[in-house]
Order: structure tokens, then C-alpha cells, then sequence
């Protein structure tokens, strides 16, 4: 069994194999492509490139990368959660109606509360999905419209508004006890966590093995059900403690909370990496996908260009990863057989 | 020393109600190698996935020890030292080859964090003792086919098991790697391990195997020690089976050429293949799955066009580029995977027969239903299609009638030359004489067919000629009258090809 060995081309350096390198290692090319952002964005408004406004940036990216990050391990599994905008609105509802009745309760229950709601609503997701045999896109389009709607039943159309809810809950997400705002911290643990979980656990591994292989796991002894219906709760989960920071930062629940906010999540993924087929998809990828989005979102409105552009911006982004994610593929195993 | 390790008894599985496996028992030993012989579709997978818990039986008993078992899942036939190479391919292809042969029980540190510093090192070792050279950190996507027969190779053996079970694990290696897995499989049997082989190659079994149990249609025929039988003993119990009017074959003397196909080549799939076809004449096309048939046949139709090569069609050279040009041309092809390729599921019975020739029932771009459906309903008719009505979809449709279906489709295209690609594979017996009552009828009438298969007693009871095909080149080449089962598997089977190229 001999003859396998794989000889590494020699390196040459071309302009075609530069632009190899930044499209098959994502995390350079969208860092290369960051850092042309920010060079050319300062020429024209210098107002971009200070402490502040990047201290607005993180602030404004760190919800978005905790549920990408959760959106991440889903997509990882070929699946897809279309519901979290509508998780976030929900709990977020919830849990600033349940702290209107108790102002006194200690901000750490919020915390719980969310993250338990929003498992108990991605269990209902992974239920329908691996019980009832419906494709996640479907599945989480229903629910996307059924827990918008519950956040009308439970709230009768109203609104929760800054003054009902008590300070110490506002300054959860933006106290600094820490230099930074908590927020950014809790985003980085939970991207640390999320990395550990995806590159150092069983667990981690096979959510990358189901997705890359479904088929293929019941040989390798991996239970898939039980792997996809952990990935919707996890979700869930995120995507509570997501609305809990929501509630807090805007200081407020609205029925429309979170509104569209899945898309942004599916973006920031895909922008970073993560293959909507399944089995591909890092932690500093969608880390610098997310900020990415947060960038071009905060740049464009300082050099005064219209919403409309930024949205045709992450659009076109998306497209540009799709498209390379394919080149990749058809790279890949074109040169190695 | 005969204590048996693993005993299965009269072991029953269906598959949406059809029987795969028919009352099958199965014993094996500690330090043998017991091979399992028999033709595509015997249940020899089946079996092994029995064995390792990815099926479980309807009925009967496995015993691992003397006692009782039953598997939920592989990870529990494993926990008691099964491991299994499958015949499908079953890698993780974004994963590296150390994490696709440790995946699912990764070494971990006492606080459960994956050990990734001695995955590899044990990956390593593995690999080096098992004599592979692969860069632990490639991608499975990225290897060559004998190379991820090499990862699950070493992903079973990885396991440490006491049974070892490998399904045609030489399929796609080459002769000095199949040398090499030999004598590691030896090693083990000497250190006492038990090893369920599969393989279609019977000098493989020789060389390698203590016993061989045979099996046919999803039934136990017998256990052998391989020592007192023959290759011929052993294709005799393989086919053995007494045709009788299943194959209602009419003599049908045949006409001019109507295809004639010359050093036809695909690179990669098929090479040099020739052969005629004449009018009224049914010709058998045998060789194991995988052997290029299916590709000749789809280079014909046009739908993966020869690289090299001539077709001819009543005496006409032509290049068939596209399945629509081969309809114009008088061919039509039914599809062996008739859900894949052959049918649209989701389409009532009407659209799925008028598909193929729409544009006939199309009036300044109108489609006239009326016209469609009674032309669809004839074709039903005649083929007895039982449904409850033209507008049942297909997928609700038995497999035998979506069979009928699919050869209604073909039928209504008039066509002067028909290939049938596995007509009756995975349909009742009724269905199966229907469909070659029908065979023999349109041959009779004229029809030049083309017909794979690779259930012999088909091949045999309804061909007037029969080529073989084997790893892309026509090995053998017989006249109903000198067709036997033991010509052609040797045909199919034979380990030395002389190769034109070279």
C-alpha cells in the first residue's frame, strides 16, 4: 500500500496563486479585504478610524456574532434556523415583561431566563425537524411565524419602553467593569466557548461529521438525530441570551424585535466561511464575517451612502463567498486526484 | 477451538415489505477467515449489516459468546469489537484522514477535551503498520478512490475488534495493495481474530479464505471449507437455481443491423467496445455492477457522449449528443435507478408517460390534454398498469407498476431500438414475467433490444446473444446456445485482462 504519498507543489509566487491562498484560507482574504475597507474608508472620513467609533462597532456586532456563531453550528449540520429573529423577539419580550413585574430581581436571572426560553423554543425546532422529518428551511420558516406571533399574543401589541424597566438591567449590556462593555465580553466568551466546543469535543466533531456526511454517520456510530436536534437548541439557547442583550441595549421590547435579523446572522456566516452545504465553517471566520458586516454598515452610513447601498453590499458579499466556496470545492478535488 | 463467536440464526429482513433476507444463519469461529459468496442483490450486505447493527432483523437471533445480543446501532456492535468496512464508501469528507479513522471514539483527556496530539501519533502508527503513506492532515475529499478505501481500512482497524468484517474491501485496489491487506489479514487471524470477507473475486477467496458460505435471493444455501470445493462448485451454488417459464423467450429470427457500435470508448469508464445489435434480437449485456455497462448504454442515448469510437444506426454513422436527438433517431432508454432517472415522482401517472415526446401533443406551444391523456392512457393500458387513475402520482405507484410506468414512457416513444437497463431488478416475480412476456412480444414484433443485467437467469432465459463486460473492456462474447452461468461469471470475474493499451 504504497504510492500515496502527496508531494506539496513547490511554492511559486503568482498574482493567480495570491488569490488562491486569500479565497481557500477565508479568514485572510476577508482580513486583507477588512483592512483595504478601513484604508479607504479613513481617506475619506478620518472620524472612522478612532477609538470610539470602533468601540461602536463592536458594540453593534456583538449580538449579531453570538447568533451567528449559534446559526454557524446549525448551518455546520446542513440545516438552517430561519426562527431566530423570532426567538430573540419572543424572550425578549418575556423576559423584559417578567422584569417589569419584578424590577428587583437580580439581572444573572435574566440572563438564565433567556437562555432557558430559548432552548425550550429550539427544541421545538429540532423536535419538528427530527421527529417530524421536515427540512430545517421549512421547518424554521414555520416557527420564524409562529413565535412572531406569539410575541403579539403574549405582549397584546404593546410595548415594554425604557422607563418600565429598571437600571440595572440597561447597564447589563453596556457597564464597563471591565474596560470593555459587557456585551463584547460575553460575545467573546461565548466565541471562545463555541471554538472549544466545535474543535476539542466529540461532541464538536461530529456536528462537523453529520454535516459533511450524513449518511455515513450511523456506520461511524454517531447518533445524527440527537446531533441535529442539540444544534436547534443550542441555537435557541444563543439566540435567548442574544435577547436578553437586545432588551437591554435598546432598552426596550418591541413586537417587531429582531425583525430580519436572521438574515443578517445566515450572512455573517456564509461571509465568514461557513458552507451552506454543510461540514465547513470556523470560529475566526464568521468572527471576521460578522465584523465585516459591522464594518461596511458603519462606514457606509459615516461616508453617507445610502442604507439601500448596504444592503446590495452584503448581498454582493454573499454572493463573492458562495461563489469562491465553490471554486474551492471544484479546486480541491480537481488537483488532488 | 470450533466454539463459535458469533452465531446468527434464521435471520428475516424486508425492506418495505420486500424480503432481503430469508431465514439466514451464519456462524463464525475465532481465527478464521469465513468469506460470504453470492450474485449482486444475494444479501450479503444485508447480512453484514446485521451483523453491526446499522439494520436490525424482523426475525431471528444473533449470538455473540453463547449469548443472546442485539444491536440498536454500530456504536454498540463495536463497544462488544465488531468493526466493519462497508462496501459504500462511508467517509467524512471535510474531515483529515487521522479524524475520519478515529471519529466518534477520538482519544480524550481525562477532562473530555479531545487528545488531537496523540490522534494523530496513534493515526500515525497506524498507518505506518499498516504500510499506508497518506499526509495525516488531507481532507478525505481530496483522495484518490483507493485511498479511502485505505482510511476505512484503517478505521476498522483501528478498532482492535475480535470480528473484523470487510465487504469487497479490494474492489478498487490495486494488485500489490490487495497483497499487502492479505497478509495483514493473515496476522490477524493468526492472533485469533475472526474475518468476514466479501468479495466478487473468487481466486481471492482461495488465497485468502477457511470457509465460504453461499448465499442466493436472500436464502442460506450452504457452508463450505474452500479447501474441498471448486470455482466451479462454487459458481454452481452461487446461480444454481432451476429457470423455468419466467422467461417466456419467443425464437424470433433476426433481421438487418439496427445499432452497430465500433471500439466505442469513454476514458475513464469504458474502452474498445463493439458490438451489433440486429432486428427482432434480444441482446444480454452481464458483468458485475460497476463493470461500465450502465455507461455504454448512456453513451449510446447520448447522455454522457463516447470520447472515442463509432455508432451506427441502421447503417447510418452517427453522434449522438443528446438524449432528445437519440429519441429523433428511433432509440429510447429505461433507466436502471428508475426513481433517479426514470420517473418524476411528484408527476401524476399522465405527465410521467408523455414526458419524454410532449412536443407531439404541443399545438402552437398549447398543450392538448386531451390528446395527452388518451395517448398516455393506451400506453397504460397495454401495460397494465394498476392505478387508480391516469392522475395518481407515481410515487404512490407499487415498484413493480412504476416499472410499467417507466416502460410505458419509453414505449409510447415508438421506438426502433429499446435498452433496458436492470428491467426487473427489485420487482415481483408477476411484475418480473409481465415485463419479459412484454420483452419477448416486442422483439418478435421487430424491436432490436438491448438489455443489461446482471441477474444471470434474466441474462440467460431472454438473451439470443450475451456479451460480457468487465472493468470497462467486452470480455465474452456467446450464443444462446453456448451461454452457461459458468462462462459468464468467469467472464465477469477473471483476474487477467489483456489490455490493448500498453
Amino acid at each position: 500500500m504504497q504510492n500515496s504519498t502527496s508531494a506539496t507543489p513547490p511554492v511559486r509566487f503568482s498574482l493567480s496563486n495570491l488569490l488562491w491562498t486569500l479565497v481557500r484560507y477565508r479568514e485572510a482574504g476577508i482580513s486583507i479585504f477588512i483592512l483595504l475597507l478601513v484604508f479607504v474608508v479613513t481617506l475619506r472620513a478620518p472620524s472612522f478610524l478612532t477609538a470610539d467609533n470602533f468601540n461602536d462597532i463592536l458594540l453593534n456586532i456583538s449580538i449579531l456574532t453570538i447568533v451567528a456563531l449559534a446559526q454557524t453550528m446549525v448551518i455546520i449540520t446542513h440545516g438552517i434556523d430561519l426562527s431566530v429573529s423570532s426567538m430573540i423577539g419572543l424572550v425578549a419580550m418575556m423576559v423584559a415583561f417578567v422584569f417589569k413585574q419584578n424590577p428587583e430581581m437580580p439581572v444573572i436571572f435574566a440572563v438564565l431566563l433567556g437562555m432557558a426560553l430559548g432552548s425550550v423554543l429550539g427544541m421545538f425546532n429540532g423536535l419538528i425537524i427530527t421527529r417530524g422529518n421536515v427540512p430545517p428551511i421549512i421547518a424554521t420558516l414555520g416557527t420564524l411565524s409562529i413565535y412572531r406571533g406569539l410575541v403579539f399574543f403574549y405582549s397584546q401589541g404593546t410595548w415594554i419602553n425604557s422607563f418600565e424597566l429598571p437600571k440595572s438591567f440597561k447597564m447589563l449590556s453596556k457597564g464597563t467593569p471591565l474596560g470593555l462593555p459587557n456585551m463584547v465580553i460575553i460575545a467573546i466568551f461565548v466565541a471562545l466557548v463555541v471554538y472549544y466546543f466545535l474543535n476539542h469535543t466529540r461532541t464538536g466533531r461530529d456536528i462537523y461529521a453529520v454535516g459533511t456526511n450524513p449518511d455515513a454517520a450511523p456506520f461511524a456510530g454517531i447518533r445524527k438525530e440527537r446531533i441535529i436536534f442539540l444544534v436547534y437548541v443550542l441555537s435557541g439557547l444563543l439566540a435567548g441570551l442574544a435577547a436578553v442583550l437586545w432588551a437591554s441595549r435598546f432598552e426596550s421590547a418591541q413586537t417587531n424585535t429582531g425583525s430580519g435579523f436572521e438574515l443578517q446572522t445566515v450572512a455573517a456566516s456564509v461571509v465568514g466561511g461557513v458552507s451552506i452545504s454543510g461540514g465547513v465553517g470556523t470560529v475566526p471566520g464568521v468572527l471576521l464575517g460578522a465584523l465585516l458586516l459591522g464594518i461596511i454598515q458603519n462606514s457606509l452610513t459615516l461616508i453617507r451612502i445610502s442604507p439601500f447601498w448596504q444592503l446590495a453590499a452584503q448581498g454582493l458579499l454573499i454572493l463573492i463567498a458562495v461563489i469562491s466556496d465553490k471554486w474551492i470545492l471544484n479546486r480541491v478535488e480537481r488537483t488532488n486526484k | 477451538m470450533t466454539e463459535n463467536i458469533l452465531e446468527l440464526k434464521d435471520i428475516t429482513k424486508r425492506f418495505s415489505g420486500v424480503e432481503v433476507l430469508h431465514e439466514v444463519s451464519f456462524s463464525l469461529r475465532a481465527g478464521e477467515v469465513h468469506a460470504l459468496l453470492g450474485e449482486n442483490g444475494a444479501g450479503k450486505s444485508t447480512l453484514v449489516k446485521v451483523m453491526t447493527g446499522v439494520h436490525q432483523p424482523d426475525k431471528g437471533e444473533i449470538y455473540l459468546d453463547g449469548e443472546r445480543v442485539s444491536f440498536a446501532d454500530t456504536r454498540e456492535s463495536r463497544q462488544v469489537g465488531i468493526a466493519a468496512i462497508y462496501q459504500e464508501l462511508s467517509l467524512f469528507p471535510d474531515l483529515d484522514v487521522a479524524e475520519n479513522i478515529f471519529i466518534g471514539r477520538q482519544p480524550t483527556t481525562t477532562g473530555g477535551r479531545i487528545d488531537w496530539r496523540k490522534l494523530y501519533a496513534d493515526a500515525e502508527k497506524l498507518l505506518l503498520s499498516l504500510g499506508v503513506h497518506l499526509d495525516l492532515k488531507h481532507k478525505a475529499r481530496s483522495l484518490s478512490i483507493a485511498q479511502q478505501q485505505m482510511v476505512e481500512i484503517a478505521r476498522a482497524f483501528s478498532i482492535n475488534a475480535r470480528i473484523l468484517i470487510m465487504d469487497e474491501p479490494t474492489s478498487s485496489l490495486t494488485l500489490n495493495e490487495v497483497a499487502d491487506l492479505f497478509r495483514l489479514v493473515r496476522r490477524l487471524r493468526d492472533e485469533g481474530t475472526a474475518i468476514v470477507f466479501i468479495s466478487h473475486r473468487l481466486e481471492e477467496l482461495f488465497e485468502l479464505a477457511d470457509r465460504v458460505t453461499i448465499m442466493r435471493d436472500g436464502s442460506y444455501v450452504d457452508t463450505r471449507l474452500l479447501k474441498d470445493v471448486t470455482r466451479d462448485d462454487l459458481i454452481r451454488l452461487m446461480v444454481g437455481r432451476t429457470i423455468t417459464d419466467l422467461f417466456p423467450k419467443e425464437d424470433v429470427k433476426a433481421g438487418e443491423v439496427m445499432l452497430k457500435v465500433e471500439n466505442l470508448t469513454h476514458t475513464g469508464t469504458f474502452r474498445d467496445v463493439s458490438f451489433e445489435l440486429r432486428k427482432g434480437e434480444i441482446l444480454g449485456m452481464a458483468g458485475l455492477v460497476g463493470a461500465g455497462r450502465t455507461n455504454v448504454a448512456r453513451a449510446i442515448f447520448g447522455v454522457e457522449p463516447a470520447t472515442g469510437g463509432r455508432i451506427q444506426i441502421e447503417g447510418q454513422e452517427v453522434e449522438v449528443t443528446s438524449s432528445q436527438q437519440a429519441i429523433k433517431l428511433g432509440l429510447a432508454y429505461v433507466p436502471e435507478d428508475r426513481q433517479l432517472h426514470g420517473l418524476i415522482p411528484a408527476m401524476p401517472i399522465t405527465s410521467n408517460i408523455s414526458l419524454p415526446i410532449l412536443f407531439k401533443y404541443a399545438q402552437r406551444g398549447w398543450l392538448q390534454d386531451k390528446v395527452e391523456l388518451r395517448a398516455a392512457y393506451n400506453a397504460a393500458l397495454q401495460m397494465e398498469v394498476r392505478a387508480n387513475n391516469m392522475w395518481q402520482l407515481a410515487r404512490e405507484l407499487s415498484g413493480g407498476n412504476q416499472q410499467k410506468i417507466v416502460l410505458s414512457k419509453w414505449l409510447s416513444t415508438k421506438p426502433r431500438i429499446l435498452i433496458l437497463d436492470e428491467p426487473t431488478r427489485g420487482i415481483d416475480v408477476g411484475t418480473k414475467a409481465a415485463v419479459h412476456g412484454l420483452m419477448s412480444k416486442l422483439a418478435a414484433e421487430g424491436m432490436a433490444i438491448l438489455m443489461i443485467s446482471s441477474e444471470l437467469p434474466e441474462i440467460l432465459g431472454m438473451s439470443d446473444r450475451v456479451i460480457v463486460m468487465r472493468e470497462g473492456h467486452v470480455t465474452g462474447h456467446f450464443s444462446r446456445a453456448e451461454a452457461t452461468q459458468e462462462k459468464i461469471i468467469s467472464a465477469a470475474t477473471q483476474t487477467v485482462t489483456l489490455r490493448s493499451e500498453q
